[in-house]
């Protein structure tokens, strides 16, 4: 990396050095990719979504893998948040790693009850709420899909969370007009936004003639779904251009996180590309830093929305 | 024998560019001999890879997990591993097709492998299908320990029977079960099952294949009290455990299930722990 280039982001009032960090449900709480490399030299670990009691995820199978991308169908398998915090987080914090803990909760009061939790504990740099995840038995619960109770999920987060931590709000790709409900969140307190979970799926299998997944719907990750992450960044960017957004969805390359950027990203989140590639995310950090100093960058700050520049000129 | 997640994760677990040596058809599947380096050193029987698959622009995205069959850290190459390929789907056959001197993406050692017990035990290693593979390099190990080994294989049919030669000397005794007949006693691996654990024969089973045949001698080490050691195989998007979606349903300490990832705390796992008729199960 350049020692002219200014590397650093921030989400809300959380500053971070480097702007590449973990996807949530891709790096499970840390201590596995810590083998490849270490975890305080990305921006941040994004735990997985964590809810408030023990929870056994969806049957297997849970994975099929589609053309650039899989369908996962995991339901937020995890060990409830007592022991998350008794056993993850001092574990993690310990490493030196920047940490955003990602919370999923069941109704509005859950998220309140999993923000209350969070207040005392010490090493955190900001709250991901994940109001979108797909792999929840009822979908009506997806609560990033309707306006309102995106926002009463957030209020609710922010009220029992207090000021300081920032809260990221998490949004799915699957509603029509994305920014309205980045709008919402926003007004109800969040600090940045995490865009985009993964795209609600299926595939049916030819043999058995009957869905492949356990869960039978599952999330699309993967390069496939990149454009319309890009998409989704460059409209919410366009309407938000002051909020931060932590970008995600198929990132593989530096190339793919720059473009990210461009777009309005002030952070890249790498996940299903760790699958394949352990060192994923160091790997796209670095290449990053390399095509901003390419291009003539000295901050990665300039970069961030530079795609919408000509709109600017034109003062639409 | 479920290793529990306190310490490090795939301690010696690296990413390393292998070449491959040799590629060749044997029966229904390929023994592939790449030139894996240091790594090697670390790996153990029970341990798996994960490889990239489909080169650079490849639109699968998710690495390959394949059994070691076996090592070898003498010979002019340095440290080699031999891997046995059976072209089931896209990924596989690319695997194949790989001609000598083509370059791998490989991740290894990965995974917990088989526990080698610490005294000479009677062992009875039980594969089905090419789940042969990883206990060749079993066998070799357990007799240089002292244990008496003897190997039971099966399959639907002859050319299913992985079985070199080679391998055929680490054991003391080789029966195979194929249910068409084709070769060896029609039949299946569990049918002597009773019979010799009944004659004293047995103080440990090893097992690998499919997960039908897996739960099968579970049952009758079980009803034994015979420790079975079984290298389960389920789909996995990333080996290192972090996707989630290999699980097992197995009886946690406190008797209430837990799912624990294939990958790294199996694929070895104590055989009696897995609540086999809860595999695929909404909980």
């Amino acid at each position: 990396m350049s020692v002219e280039l200014d590397f650093s982001t921030s989400f809300g009032n959380a500053w971070f050095p480097l702007p590449v960090f973990t996807a949530s449900g891709c790096a499970s709480s840390g201590r596995e990719l810590s083998q490849f490399f270490p975890l305080n030299e990305i921006g941040g670990v994004v735990t997985k979504s964590i809810m408030i009691k023990p929870r056994l995820g969806r049957p297997t199978p849970r994975m099929a893998e589609t053309p650039s991308g899989m369908l996962n169908s995991i339901g937020l398998q995890g060990p409830g948040i007592d022991a998350f915090l008794a056993n993850d987080i001092p574990w993690l914090v310990s490493t030196g790693a920047r940490v955003i803990v990602s919370i999923a909760g069941e109704t509005v009061e859950e998220y309140a009850v999993l923000a209350r939790k969070l207040r005392s504990v010490t090493g955190l740099s900001a709250v991901e709420v994940n109001i979108s995840c797909p792999n929840v038995e009822n979908r009506g619960q997806v609560f990033a899909c309707h306006p309102e109770s995106a926002r009463a999920v957030i209020e609710g987060v922010r009220r029992t969370l207090g000021g300081d931590l920032p809260i990221i709000a998490k949004l799915s790709p699957d509603v029509t007009d994305i920014a309205a409900i980045a709008r919402e969140v926003v007004d109800a307190g969040a600090d940045g936004l995490a865009l985009i979970n993964t795209l609600l799926g299926m595939v049916i299998n030819t043999s058995t003639m009957r869905p492949h997944l356990g869960g039978k719907t599952g999330g699309l990750s993967g390069p496939a779904i990149r454009p319309v992450a890009v998409r989704a960044i460059y409209q919410v960017h366009e309407a938000l251009p002051h909020i931060p957004i932590l970008g995600m969805g198929g990132v593989r390359n530096g190339s793919d996180a720059f473009e990210m950027v461009l777009a309005g990203a002030s952070g890249i989140s790498v996940g299903t590309a760790s699958f394949s590639d352990p060192l994923a995310t160091v790997r796209i950090q670095r290449e990053l830093a390399q095509l901003l100093v390419e291009k003539g960058f000295t901050s990665l700050r300039q970069a961030i929305g530079f795609a919408h520049r000509d709109d600017e000129v034109n003062g639409e | 024998m479920v290793a529990l997640i306190m310490g490090q994760i795939n301690r010696h677990a690296e990413q390393v560019t292998a070449t491959v040596l040799s590629n060749k058809r044997v029966g229904q599947y390929h023994q592939i001999l790449l030139n894996v380096g240091e790594v090697v050193k670390h790996c153990k029987p029970g341990n798996f890879v994960a490889i990239n698959v489909g080169g650079p622009s490849s639109a699968m995205v998710l690495r390959r997990a394949f059994a070691i069959s076996r090592i070898s850290d003498r010979g002019e190459y340095g440290g080699t591993m031999e891997l046995i390929v059976a072209p089931h789907g896209s990924g596989s056959k690319w695997l194949i097709s790989q001609p000598e001197g083509a370059h791998i993406d490989l991740v290894a050692p990965l995974g917990t492998p088989f526990g080698i017990p610490t005294n000479p035990v009677r062992a009875l290693l039980i594969g089905g299908g090419y789940g042969s593979a990883p206990l060749f390099g079993l066998a070799e190990l357990l007799k240089s320990r002292g244990c008496r080994v003897d190997m039971i294989l099966g399959a639907s049919a002859a050319a299913k029977i992985y079985a070199p030669l080679e391998g055929k000397r680490s054991v003391s005794s080789l029966k195979i079960y194929t249910e068409d007949g084709s070769t060896g006693i029609m039949g299946r691996v569990t049918d002597p099952l009773e019979q010799l654990i009944a004659d004293g024969e047995v103080d440990v089973i090893y097992s690998c294949g499919p997960m039908g045949m897996l739960a099968a001698i579970s049952t009758i080490a079980k009803r034994n009290e015979i420790v079975h050691q079984c290298a389960v195989e389920e789909s996995m998007a990333c080996g290192i455990g972090i996707c989630m979606t290999c699980v097992l349903p197995i009886k946690g300490g406190d008797g209430n299930i837990t799912m624990v990832r294939s990958c790294i705390d199996g694929p070895v796992m104590d055989g009696e722990l897995v609540l086999w008729d809860q595999v695929g199960q909404p909980q």
